[in-house]
């Protein structure tokens, strides 16, 4: 029996919704339990898998708490150990792994019971959690390794761009690595073709890790897969980033709808977004540079009623999106257009923001491309179903700083926040990455298929990221007690059940980020 | 020790208990030995809780004899009456049988006979007996004249002599006292005490 096998107690009672109490064997030390760590239950007549939530202390008499014996005797240690004082785990029992017919012909499957009085517990083995999240294949990349085992834990890429999905976490606690990690499987197994609105220019070119090392990202590993478009051409320059494209946008592709999005950024009154409306249906494409050349109300077409202060209030704000450089009267290039027709070729867009790492300019290129590409995508996919052609390949849109987009004011204006409600349908869906997910609409939330967090010790934060998990209160320990780096919490459509990770290593080596086709050529070269 | 040492006679016996009369004054078997003593088909085992050495007639007390004597020994020496004249008698507690060549940590369905010889078990039925502690409940629930704890402590200590490993044979009954005695942590604290290496 390897030391994963080994016996660590008894199941002594319980409840399917609250999980189950273990008695600790007197053998295994409750320090060597880790909240998270995986179980195996050998029930009668079924094997179930689960993990470690809770872990207390229990004495058999009060009276030992009051009084307690001599422990540094260690003779009377080790007789009371397990027998008057005694460790519990609390196990949720999540999935039944053997046992019965279905779990032989359709793998493991969801609890509808728990195990009896009395079944042994045993840790996990290497095997059993393989069962659980498979091996590394054409759809699963390997993202991480369970707590204190080496055994890989898989994610089901193609299931996973089936939904729109989050990455959350305090700042520095890792989520672009592990976005770049999640960005590097869909590439590897070809799964989604990937638009990266890349708010710190990280996934593009390269980024530094928090030692200052350079690592590398997309570009670098699939150069051929893989465009990089720039709104900061110099500073895209200066880095020694060879872009694809240079993106620059036009006052009249700019929307009322963009203007809106940004109300809170600009510091906009509603009146003022009223205002938008009404210039853009009376102005036409142009009413952006119309409205900033009116000097006062007076100057207002006719049947144009707009307060003074609110049209300054308007100005204002346009003035503000009129200083990015990246905007001119009236674009060269149509970005939308080329990013669409990489897209189709299947290459994946990284949109690196440069110098302009403001919200502003985030939020308005993200909203204002991506709506085109939706509407675009909204067409092909209808297209496709009404002529019965092949539809677009899936798209996954990653967006930062998702709550500026995705919050219960604008969730329900923004192109974002229909993505994530309906655009599954559609073959499009998000990759949102955050770190304060309470900001986030919980209807948005809720509609989240798989959910990546790191540490997160805000309540607020840590209630949004868990709405509509079944057993929230057992996940909100685990979460809680993630350590700062490298560890992650995933749970939803994608994997079977909740697993903390230690995510993979990434920066030393990349021979195994590397696409399977460059493999396969190198191998050429040797024959 | 080859030989089972033979260390008494049954003189009074119950289903519980009975009482055993040394051959020799004074030679009584240790408390919290174990005993046995054979019928036709059955062998029972008990564990010595008491012993008492008294004058052969009730009511006549012994009296002082030493002052002429220089040592303890000579009284006797001078006096060699008295070893006639006053007798040793164990108690036993009936903890287990063996019939049928089988071990049984419970009572037997008879109790010992009057005159069954009394034997002090080896080392080695000693630990056949050990292999479980379900004698400890019988004492626990037994109402006798010595204190449980001390008959448990002496017990214990008594029979891990005859193990190699002390220590694992003491944990390992410690254990199961402190399930019997989960109610009761002050007298477990006190075993504990009373059989620590």
């Amino acid at each position: 029996m390897t030391q994963e096998n080994a016996r660590l107690g008894i199941v002594v009672s319980g409840s399917l919704n609250k999980g189950v109490e273990v008695k600790l064997d007197s053998s295994a030390s409750i320090e060597d339990m880790v909240v998270g760590r995986f179980v195996t239950i050998e029930g009668q007549k079924r094997r179930f898998f689960g993990m470690i939530t809770d872990i207390s202390l229990g004495v058999t008499d009060p009276t030992l708490t009051v009084a307690p014996p001599d422990v540094t005797d260690p003779f009377i240690a080790e007789v009371i150990a397990g027998t008057s004082t005694f460790g519990t785990l609390h196990v949720s029992p999540s999935l039944v792994i053997g046992g019965d017919v279905s779990t032989m012909l359709e793998g493991p499957q969801p609890v509808k019971t728990i195990p009896s009085h009395f079944s042994v517990v045993r840790l996990a083995s290497q095997r059993d959690v393989e069962l659980v999240f498979g091996t590394e294949d054409e759809k699963r990349f390997f993202i991480g390794n369970p707590l204190d085992m080496d055994t890989k834990v898989c994610l089901n890429l193609e299931e996973f761009v089936k939904r729109s999905n989050g990455v959350f976490g305090k700042s520095g606690t890792g989520k672009t690595f592990l976005t770049r990690l999640l960005l590097i499987g869909m590439l590897q197994k070809g799964t989604a073709v990937n638009l990266v609105f890349d708010m710190h220019s990280e996934y593009g070119w390269e980024s530094r890790d928090e030692r200052g090392r350079k690592v590398k990202a997309l570009k670098q590993l699939f150069s051929s897969q893989v465009a990089v478009f720039t709104l900061d051409e110099e500073g895209s320059r200066r880095r020694k980033v060879s872009t694809d494209f240079v993106v620059r946008i036009g006052f009249d592709e700019i929307e009322p709808e963009d203007i809106a999005l940004l109300r809170q950024t600009l510091n906009l009154t509603e009146l003022a977004v009223e205002a938008v409306y009404q210039l853009s249906r009376r102005f036409g494409k142009g009413w952006v540079e119309d409205t900033l050349k009116l000097k006062a109300t007076e100057e207002l077409p006719e049947g144009l009623n707009i307060h003074e202060s609110t049209l300054q209030n308007l100005q204002r704000g346009l003035a503000t999106i009129k200083r990015l450089p990246f905007l001119m009267p009236h674009s060269p290039n149509n970005a939308v257009k080329s990013i669409l027709e990489y897209l189709e070729r299947g290459t994946n867009v990284v949109l690196e923001f440069g110098r302009y790492t403001d919200i502003t300019a985030y939020i308005l290129v993200a909203n204002l491309l991506t709506r085109r590409i939706h509407a675009r995508y909204r067409e092909a996919m209808e297209r496709a179903v009404g002529e019965g052609t092949a539809p677009l390949r899936p798209l996954v849109i990653t967006i930062e700083e998702a709550h500026r987009f995705l919050n219960p004011e604008v969730s329900s204006q923004t192109i974002f926040g229909t993505i994530a409600r309906e655009m599954r349908k559609y073959n499009v869906t998000l990759l949102v990455i955050d770190q304060r997910p309470s900001g986030i609409d919980s209807e948005v939330m809720s509609q989240v298929g798989t959910k990546i967090t790191c540490l997160l010790d805000d309540e607020r934060d840590v209630d949004s990221v868990l709405t509509g998990v079944p057993n929230k209160g057992e996940l909100r320990a685990v979460l809680s007690k993630l350590e700062s780096k490298q560890q992650a919490l995933i749970f939803g459509h994608a994997v079977p059940m909740p697993v903390v990770l230690r995510t993979r290593e990434y920066g030393a080596d990349y021979k195994d980020f590397l696409p399977k086709q460059a493999e396969k050529d190198i191998e050429k070269l040797w024959e | 020790m080859a030989e089972t040492q033979r260390v008494g006679e049954v003189i009074q016996a119950s289903t519980g208990d009975f009482v055993a009369q040394c051959y020799e004054l004074y030679q009584i078997p240790p408390l919290g030995s174990l005993v046995k003593t054979k019928d036709q088909s059955l062998e029972l085992y008990g564990i010595v809780y008491n012993a008492a050495t008294t004058s052969l007639e009730p009511g006549r007390r012994p009296i002082a004899r030493g002052r002429e004597e220089k040592t303890e020994e000579g009284i006797y020496q001078t006096s060699p009456q008295l070893l006639k004249l006053l007798k040793s008698e164990f108690g036993v507690v009936v903890v287990g049988h063996r019939q049928d060549k089988k071990l049984y940590h419970y009572l037997p369905p008879t109790p010992a006979k009057i005159h069954s010889f009394v034997y002090l078990c080896t080392p080695a039925e000693v630990k056949e007996f050990g292999q479980s502690f379900d004698f400890l409940n019988i004492i626990i629930n037994a109402r006798l004249p010595v204190s449980t704890e001390e008959l448990i402590g002496a017990t214990l200590r008594q029979m891990s002599q005859a193990y190699e490993d002390r220590k694992a044979f003491l944990v390992a009954a410690g254990k199961e006292l402190a399930i019997l005695l989960s109610g009761d942590i002050n007298q477990l604290k006190a075993v504990l005490g009373r059989i620590k290496p």
